[in-house]
This record gives structure tokens, C-alpha cells and sequence, in this order.
């Protein structure tokens, strides 16, 4: 078992000791997203199977015959992660009713990148939170198709360069505006939808938690730095996504039964986003006149989820 | 023993794998499947089943979700058709490479395009290699007991793969035939509780679905191969023990009139019966004819094949699907294939038959033997011909 270093110092009441993904996999260095995956099993805990998506965290944990995983784990194919997490809910269910398996509670989760979730496993997701099975689906958003070489999603930002929206002579890069999963599962009227960071730890900690206490589906939306793709030095990408945050281009907050919550971390004043942008060879070529017209529309959207903030928030506050 | 009753043939499918204390079923509505799912969530709505039962969003996550489902242990089912089952491809060699034992009733339609909701083999032909165990239902009864033995089949502990059971759409589906249901108790006595292997819970943390390159990947493929070749033992067994407690036998290739024949027919399917009719037709009027009935298609079971045409001089073969620009229907070429060593095999002709729904009636069956009979029989001269078609 690995201990986190200084561990005792700093947190020893707030993050569980254990770790559930073990060292060994084979992520890239400084890869955010593998962070994040080891924070959400230290918040999930040991009554926990996940269902993962073909992707970067499948194939850097599952190499046969090994396997990072302390939990239940299964990965089936690209496209139905949620899909894979209803049957394995609906399969514990009807054997904890009839007495086969033991009676403790365990919490499916479902688990896949920005393509797995946002294109092609788009369907899966949004039947099994339609269907309300009793399941966590986490998005670990990198903007990309990162696995197979930075291809562009509808996760992928204006104006960003991947392998398949490349900046050229006559191109800019990702010519339209990131999907706004989020709020698509808003308007599945689940329980909790929340937007998370590993590089905001008890933050996100703290949501996987609530959405471990909620009985029926809830969405976290992980956003989590790739400095392979996004082409910037590997020890920055806590600080990347903290830019993220800080900037408003990935802002953090939480609905809970369609009440809405900007996450404490939140600053008051945003930064301009071309201190997200200057660290990120992906924007590196980005006119002054497109950096404009970018932060026009982040300042519309986070002006837009502060209003929701304002009027959707509950009786008590 | 159960008393005879008339039924559908969809519905009895639905009764009988009520029968098998099933714990989930996933299923997407898709014609002529949907009878089948109808029943079963009556079952579980009048609290007949005690199961979970998934309405998913569409057949891919049908077959997911019993693929999860399966990996708790659970005693997964779902049923499909056609396009249904061509959007669920993708998943079916994952589910035997898991070695799951998943339980799946295919109503056999057409594939598109056009689209054509009537029956045909060409949805199931594509899933030849995806290591699935897959048998063919001739008649309403053989879709009862084949979906019953099914889960005793997949569930035995040297198996361990998934199964399918075709069943011809609407020509079996929608009938209307005097059934023997099973009782309760019979289905208690012949299928025992699912023990799975490895399962998805806490207690004790399995990783499923690895990711293996090139230094594992060959060993898992023969490994599955194995598999599949030795479950042949586990299927004669269990449809032995079937004969004995329902005194009807399965084997994976029946013969009607075969051992003096000179020429025999070969079909797959609902169509046999049909056939069969032919065979008696011919032998009334002093033709040695006869009839081989494939029902075991994977494991194809080799051995019993050679017997069945060894003494004929001419071989039909009939499919129900159509291997384009190919060396003829996919029947054909597993048969020619499995007798290709044999120095004394028959001439083999091959007809495309009865496709989206079109009927193949007695007089049709017996026209194929005519013709075939007509030639001089030379075995280099194995082909394949569309019968019935406008030109």
C-alpha cells in the first residue's frame, strides 16, 4: 500500500488511506486524469464495482495478466460503460434480493472518457440515467480522443488543435464550442450533477461522496488536464486545471435536484483566459482577435450559470 | 411430465425461460422478437419472475448490460432480431471471450436493406465466429425445450460460453402449436443454480475484460476455440438427460429416410418440416431421397455430418442467407468444407432459399430434388443458385 507523502500531515481525516487503484499502471507522467480516477476510488471506497469505457484509463490499468485495481472492475467496449454499470446493478440487485450474494450495499460506477461519453457512449449514458439505476457515471473529461492520439471530440474547446482539427493556414483549430454535458444531464432530472477537478482533491472528494449517499443515478463531471494532448509540461497540469477553473472555462458547481451551486472554490473574480491559454501548445496559435471572441463566450456561459446559481438555488440558503 | 397445450410459439419461448428462475433479462423491442419480451415483462409485472427486468435503449445495450449483469452472476437473458442482433455484434465475441454464460433467443429475420421484417438466416450468419454456441429450433417444441437446455448448456462449468437460440421469425414466432410446457418442478430437477467462476462483487475483486496484446492474445483466442470445440461433450450430455426426463431426444444432426438415400436435402431451420414432406413425396414415387436436419451449427459438429451423407451420391444443400460474391451460401461452404477430405463424398448443390420471408413450399422442395436428380451429378461442379428468382 502506498502512502501518499507527508499524508499524515495534511488530510488524515478527509482522504481514505487505502489506495484502490495501486501504483504500476501505466499512465503518462503527470497525467491528471489518473489522479483523479485514484481520488474517486479513495472517495468510493471497497463495496464498489466500476464499469469502464475502452480508453486511456482502461488499457493503463488493465494490462493482462495484470491489473491496477483493487475493486471490482470490468471493461467491456467502448460505447456502453453505462450500459454495462445498469446490468451490473440490475445483477446485484435481484442476487442481494434472492439471498445469494451477501447484503452489504455497493455502489456501481460507470466510468469513461470524454468520447466514451459525450459521442459515442452518448446514448448508454442518457438510458441508464433515464432508467434512474442506482449508479455513479463518472466523465473524465481531457477535451479529447487522447488514447488514440488526440483526436478531436465534441468535449474538445473552440479553437483548440488536435490530430483530427488541426491549426492549419486556413483553420483555427476546433471550429465549434465544447458540449455542455453537464447540463444535458441536467435535463435528465437526475438527483445530482456535479462538475469536479483533481486538482480541487477534497473538492471532488466530497462530490463523489454525495453522489455515493444519493440513491439513484447521479453524473460528475471530471475535468482533468492531459499534458500529452494538450501539449505542456507534465508537472503543470494541477496547475492547468486549476487555470481551468480560476478562468471559468471549466467552472465548478453542483444541482442537486435541479438546484443550483457554484462550488466554494469558485473565485469571485475570473481570470482572463489567456492565462489558461498561454501554457497549452494547443492554443499556441490563437489570434488575439479568436482569444477574444473565446472569452466573450466563456463570460456569457459563467454569467449564465451564476444567474441559474441565483434563481435554481434551494429555499434554505 | 406437462400437459399439451396450444400456445405461441413466442410466448411459450417467454414461459419457459420463466421456468429458469432467471435473475435479469434486457431487452429492446425488435419485430418478430417482441412477443418475447412482452411475455417475459408480463411474467415479472404479474410477479411470476422474480427478476430484474431492463427496458434498455437499445440492443447494443441489451447486450451490455446482461454482459454486466452476467458478470455478477446473475442468470442474464435477452432476445433480439435482425438489425438488433447486427447492432449487438460488436459485443457478442467480448461476451464469450468473458466466458459468460449468457442466454440469447434470436427470432431470424432478414437483414436490411431493404428492410424486411420476414424471416431469413442473415442476421445470425454474421455471428458465425463470435464463439458463441449457437443451435436451430425446427418447430415450436424444439424452441421450448433448446431454450431451456440452453441454460444448463452455457452454465456448466467446462462451457462457460454464451448460447443462442435461433428460431425461425413469424414462421415459429407467430405460430400458433400444440406445446408441452415443462412443469416447474421438471425444470427445477433438470437445470441446477448458476455457481459462477468469478464474479463482479466486493467480497473478492476480479478484474474482467483486460486488455491483452500480442503476448497474450493467440493463447486467449485458442483458449476460446478450445472452448467452444469441447462444449460439444456438455450439449450431447445434457440433451441425452433431456430425452430421458422428457422423452424427446436432440441430436446435433437428425436424419429423416437418409441411410438408403441416394440423394438427401439438407436445411437448417423451421424449413425441415416442409422438406420433409418433399422427401416423403419422392419416396412415394420410388426416388431414394432423404433429409439431414443440421440443429448444432457451432460447435459444427463434423462427425455426424460425414455419417449422415455417407452412403448418398448428391447432397442438397439449403441456406437461408447469402454469402455475396462468395463460394455460395454459408451452409454450403461449412458443409463442403467438412467433407472436402472425404474421397467418396456426394455432389453437393447449393440453393439459396426462402429469403425475407419468401415461402418454400412442398412442390418447391421437390422440384430442387427433381433438378438435382436431372444432372449428371459431377462433383467439380459445385455451385450455388438462387431458387425461386425472377430474372
Amino acid at each position: 500500500m502506498n502512502i501518499v507523502e507527508n499524508f499524515d500531515l495534511y488530510a488524515p481525516r478527509l482522504i481514505n488511506k487505502k489506495e484502490l487503484l495501486s501504483a504500476g499502471h501505466r499512465a503518462c507522467s503527470g497525467c491528471a486524469e489518473v489522479l483523479a480516477v485514484r481520488l474517486m476510488c479513495k472517495a468510493l471506497g471497497e463495496n464498489t464495482v466500476i464499469a469502464s469505457a475502452t480508453g486511456c484509463m482502461e488499457i493503463v490499468s488493465s494490462m493482462f495478466p495484470t491489473t491496477a485495481w483493487e475493486v471490482p472492475w470490468v471493461h467491456v467496449a467502448f460505447e456502453n460503460a453505462a450500459a454495462v454499470a445498469s446490468g451490473i446493478e440490475a445483477g446485484l440487485k435481484a442476487l442481494r434480493k434472492k439471498g445469494r450474494i451477501d447484503d452489504r450495499y455497493v455502489k456501481v460506477v460507470g466510468m469513461a472518457g470524454d468520447g466514451g461519453t459525450m459521442d459515442i457512449g452518448f446514448q448508454a449514458l442518457s438510458g441508464a440515467m433515464e432508467r434512474g439505476h442506482d449508479m455513479i457515471y463518472v466523465c473524465f473529461d481531457n477535451e479529447a480522443y487522447m488514447n488514440t492520439g488526440i483526436q478531436r471530440s465534441s468535449g474538445t474547446p473552440m479553437g483548440a488543435s488536435t490530430t483530427t482539427a488541426p491549426a492549419g493556414k486556413v483553420s483555427s483549430g476546433q471550429k465549434t464550442w465544447k458540449k455542455n454535458m453537464p447540463e444535458i444531464l441536467v435535463a435528465h432530472n437526475i438527483p445530482y450533477v456535479a462538475t469536479a477537478c483533481p486538482s480541487y482533491p477534497l473538492d471532488f472528494i466530497r462530490k463523489i461522496e454525495k453522489a455515493k449517499s444519493i440513491k439513484g443515478p447521479s453524473y460528475i463531471h471530471c475535468f482533468s488536464a492531459c499534458p500529452t494532448g494538450w501539449r505542456c509540461p507534465s508537472h503543470q497540469a494541477i496547475s492547468m486545471g486549476r487555470l481551468a477553473v480560476e478562468t471559468g472555462v471549466f467552472p465548478l458547481f453542483e444541482v442537486e435536484h435541479g438546484h443550483y451551486h457554484l462550488s466554494p472554490d469558485m473565485p469571485k473574480k475570473l481570470k482572463p483566459i489567456k492565462d489558461y491559454f498561454k501554457g497549452q501548445g494547443r492554443f499556441r496559435h490563437l489570434t488575439p482577435v479568436e482569444i477574444d471572441m473565446i472569452q466573450e463566450k466563456v463570460t456569457t456561459e459563467f454569467k449564465k450559470l451564476t444567474e441559474k446559481a441565483k434563481f435554481l438555488k434551494t429555499g434554505t440558503e | 411430465m406437462g400437459k399439451r397445450l396450444g400456445m405461441e410459439v413466442a410466448v411459450a419461448v417467454a414461459e419457459a425461460v420463466g421456468l429458469c428462475n432467471i435473475d435479469m433479462a434486457a431487452v429492446y423491442p425488435i419485430t418478430p422478437q417482441s412477443h418475447i419480451a412482452e411475455h417475459l415483462s408480463d411474467l415479472v409485472a404479474d410477479g411470476k419472475i422474480d427478476a430484474e427486468f431492463v427496458t434498455v435503449e437499445s440492443e447494443h445495450s441489451a447486450m451490455s448490460a446482461v454482459i454486466g449483469a452476467s458478470g455478477t452472476g446473475a442468470r442474464s437473458y435477452t432476445a433480439t432480431s435482425s438489425q438488433g442482433l447486427m447492432l449487438m455484434h460488436e459485443l457478442l465475441p467480448i461476451a464469450s471471450a468473458m466466458r459468460l454464460p449468457i442466454t440469447m433467443a434470436i427470432a431470424n429475420r432478414a437483414v436490411s436493406g431493404p428492410l424486411n421484417i420476414l424471416n431469413d438466416h442473415s442476421d445470425i450468419m454474421p455471428q458465425r465466429d463470435a464463439g458463441w454456441i449457437a443451435v436451430f429450433a425446427e418447430n415450436g417444441q424444439e424452441a421450448i425445450d433448446l431454450s431451456i437446455q440452453a441454460f444448463k448448456i452455457a452454465e456448466h462449468k467446462d462451457v462457460m460460453l454464451p448460447v443462442c437460440v435461433n428460431i425461425d421469425g413469424f414462421q415459429l414466432t407467430h405460430m400458433v402449436e400444440p406445446l408441452e410446457m415443462p412443469t416447474q418442478e421438471e425444470v427445477n430437477q433438470f437445470l441446477p443454480p448458476f455457481v459462477p467462476h468469478a464474479t463482479l462483487h466486493p467480497a473478492k475483486p476480479v478484474t474482467m475484460g483486460a486488455f491483452a496484446m500480442s503476448d497474450y492474445f493467440t493463447e486467449i483466442m485458442k483458449a476460446k476455440d478450445e472452448a467452444v470445440k469441447n462444449s460439444k461433450k456438455v450439449i450431447l450430455d445434457v440433451w441425452n438427460e433431456w430425452g430421458k426426463l422428457f422423452g424427446r431426444s436432440y441430436k446435433p444432426v437428425e436424419t429423416y429416410k437418409a441411410d438408403d438415400a441416394d440423394i438427401l436435402m439438407l436445411t437448417m431451420g423451421s424449413m425441415g418440416e416442409t422438406a420433409q414432406m418433399a422427401v416423403d413425396e419422392l419416396r412415394d414415387r420410388g426416388v431414394k431421397a432423404g433429409l439431414v436436419k443440421l440443429r448444432l451449427w457451432r460447435p459444427f459438429p463434423f462427425p455426424e455430418i460425414k455419417a449422415a451423407v455417407k452412403n448418398a451420391k448428391k447432397l442438397i444443400v439449403t441456406d437461408r442467407a447469402v454469402s455475396f460474391g462468395g463460394p455460395g451460401g454459408p451452409v454450403f461452404s461449412e458443409i463442403k468444407s467438412a467433407l472436402f477430405a472425404d474421397t467418396r463424398r456426394p455432389a453437393i448443390y447449393n440453393y439459396i432459399i426462402g429469403l425475407g420471408g419468401r415461402d418454400v413450399a412442398v412442390n418447391e422442395f421437390a422440384g430442387m430434388f427433381e433438378k438435382v436428380l436431372a444432372d449428371t451429378g459431377n462433383v467439380a461442379a459445385d455451385t450455388y443458385e438462387f431458387w425461386g428468382v425472377r430474372e
